[in-house]
């Protein structure tokens, strides 16, 4: 298998893609030395991530074995992670 | 080569630079423009970008001041000229007083004294032909590569950063620290989300909770601004290269600092104590971050970009490194070092991490950076309360 995505940690609930990648395409990855194939639905430019996983509302985000953040709506697998659907848990000044 | 000796410029104070150079030191924005117009004069000679150094108080007022007496005592500086106007906060006489506690030559030339810029100029020029021909007449010796102080730097990250050329950062540290030697991470906002990952890795639990404790107060200071870090952090260009959140940009921040246990939090512009690897409060601003490591000692500094950062500082040599392939090959002219293969799989993270270790090995006998070749001279010092 070619991979064209990487999965950092076990953990992980995204991928982050090597080339860029076509909505509908597979991405291959390898999760520890499994191989993982996931279909994409959105069109995920070069080291941007896309869900491996659903993650719900509010769930974390595991990239590296830790959260990034949490999503801000429910992402299915194959789903384009960025700014429109999670957001940062940290410096917020519009929380207390 | 060996790779564990550089040829270096020992100094009165016992440190070892790997440039020799004369610093014109402008104390204040007021004398800025002499510094630099006695600077363009002198082979050898180079000065600093200081646009503070006057109606500062307290802590502000002593962290420039602290950054500028720093700056000169890197060991890259061979001899110093400081440069005042006569009337600034920054005193000229009394940061040149502090200076001389480091042995090396130092000269101070007041405008006010000597009736303007152009007679200051040409006195200031003088003295530091004088230092920069006393200079040249210096012989490297041999030195151990435990001797280098290292500065880690990221800027223009990018999800390459994190993935390739940090981890390709850490292991060079990682060796140079094996091998004895010094590294400092600064940056303290790009740990926000990431502390708990490397304050596990602290000597001791006090070292873990100074980093902590830094962390949070950075975010604190965010926060009674009333503003949203997500505001500045992370950039434009860090969302666009597919950072999301400053959480996922500081747990790829952090891997530039390898697997070394962290021995100690240091305030900005302060030095290590003893070698190994260290972390300095300091802003994400990369200039800001790299000025104060700097003025911590580091004679070398390693820079990794996704987007594509062009800068260099005035005192220490910028290698620059980035696992981007557009970016290796689109600013080919500031790359030093492309860490593309470790995305594609064509190299590992170690062996990308080695060709960094021999590169900085090159740099600190000699090699010239592209930044320097370029003469990319950034400064700037970390300001912590306005000016009044």
């Amino acid at each position: 298998m070619q991979k064209n995505a990487v999965v950092i940690h076990q953990k992980d609930t995204v991928a982050t893609a090597l080339v860029p990648l076509k909505s509908q395409e597979q991405a291959a990855m390898f999760v520890g030395d499994a191989e993982k194939s996931v279909t994409l639905l959105n069109d995920i430019p070069f080291g941007h991530k896309f869900a491996i996983r659903d993650i719900p509302l509010h769930g974390e985000v595991y990239k590296y074995g830790e959260s990034i953040g949490r999503a801000t709506k429910p992402i299915h697998a194959g789903e384009h992670v960025h700014v429109h659907n999670v957001e940062s848990e940290r410096g917020r000044g519009d929380w207390k | 080569m060996s790779t564990n000796s550089f040829k270096g410029f020992p100094r009165p104070d016992g440190s070892i630079g790997i440039r020799n150079h004369v610093l014109i030191l402008p104390t204040s924005v007021c004398a800025t423009k002499v510094a630099q117009d006695i600077a363009r004069q002198v082979m050898g000679a180079i000065s600093l970008n200081n646009s503070f150094g006057c109606c500062q108080l307290g802590a502000d007022a002593r962290l420039t001041e602290k950054t500028l007496i720093n700056a000169a005592g890197n060991p890259n500086i061979g001899a110093v000229v400081v440069v005042g106007l006569g009337c600034e906060g920054a005193e000229p006489l009394r940061i040149a007083e502090s200076i001389k506690a480091f042995g090396k030559p130092v000269s101070c030339v007041v405008i006010q004294e000597e009736g303007g810029t152009l007679a200051c100029q040409a006195k200031g020029t003088s003295i530091a032909r004088t230092y920069a021909q006393e200079l040249s007449q210096q012989v490297p010796v041999e030195t151990p590569i435990s001797r280098l102080v290292l500065a880690m730097e990221c800027g223009g990250s990018d999800t390459t950063s994190g993935l390739a050329a940090n981890p390709a950062c850490g292991a060079a540290s990682d060796m140079l620290i094996s091998l004895g030697g010094t590294s400092i991470l600064s940056e303290t906002t790009e740990f926000i989300g990431a502390e708990h990952v490397l304050a596990r890795r602290a000597v001791t639990p006090e070292v873990g909770k100074q980093l902590i404790d830094l962390v949070r107060s950075c975010e604190s200071r965010a926060k009674s601004l009333g503003e949203d870090i997500r505001g500045g952090q992370p950039t434009p260009g860090n969302i666009a290269g597919g950072l999301t959140t400053i959480e996922e940009k500081s747990l790829g921040c952090i891997h530039k600092a390898g697997e070394s246990p962290l021995h100690g939090v240091l305030a900005y512009a302060d030095r290590p104590t003893q070698p190994g690897l260290w972390v300095m409060d300091s802003p994400g601003q990369d200039i800001e971050s790299m000025s104060g490591m700097v003025a911590g000692g580091a004679q070398v500094i390693i820079f990794t970009t996704g987007r594509g950062s062009p800068t260099g500082n005035a005192i220490s040599p910028v290698i620059k490194i980035t696992a981007n392939p557009q970016t290796a090959q689109k600013m080919r002219d500031h790359m030093d070092i492309d860490a593309s293969p470790i995305m594609r799989g064509e190299a590992s993270i170690q062996a990308i991490g080695a060709e960094i270790f021999d590169e900085i090995v090159r740099v600190a006998n000699g090699k010239q950076t592209k930044a320097e070749t370029l003469g990319h001279d950034e400064f700037s010092i970390y300001k912590i309360a306005p000016t009044f």
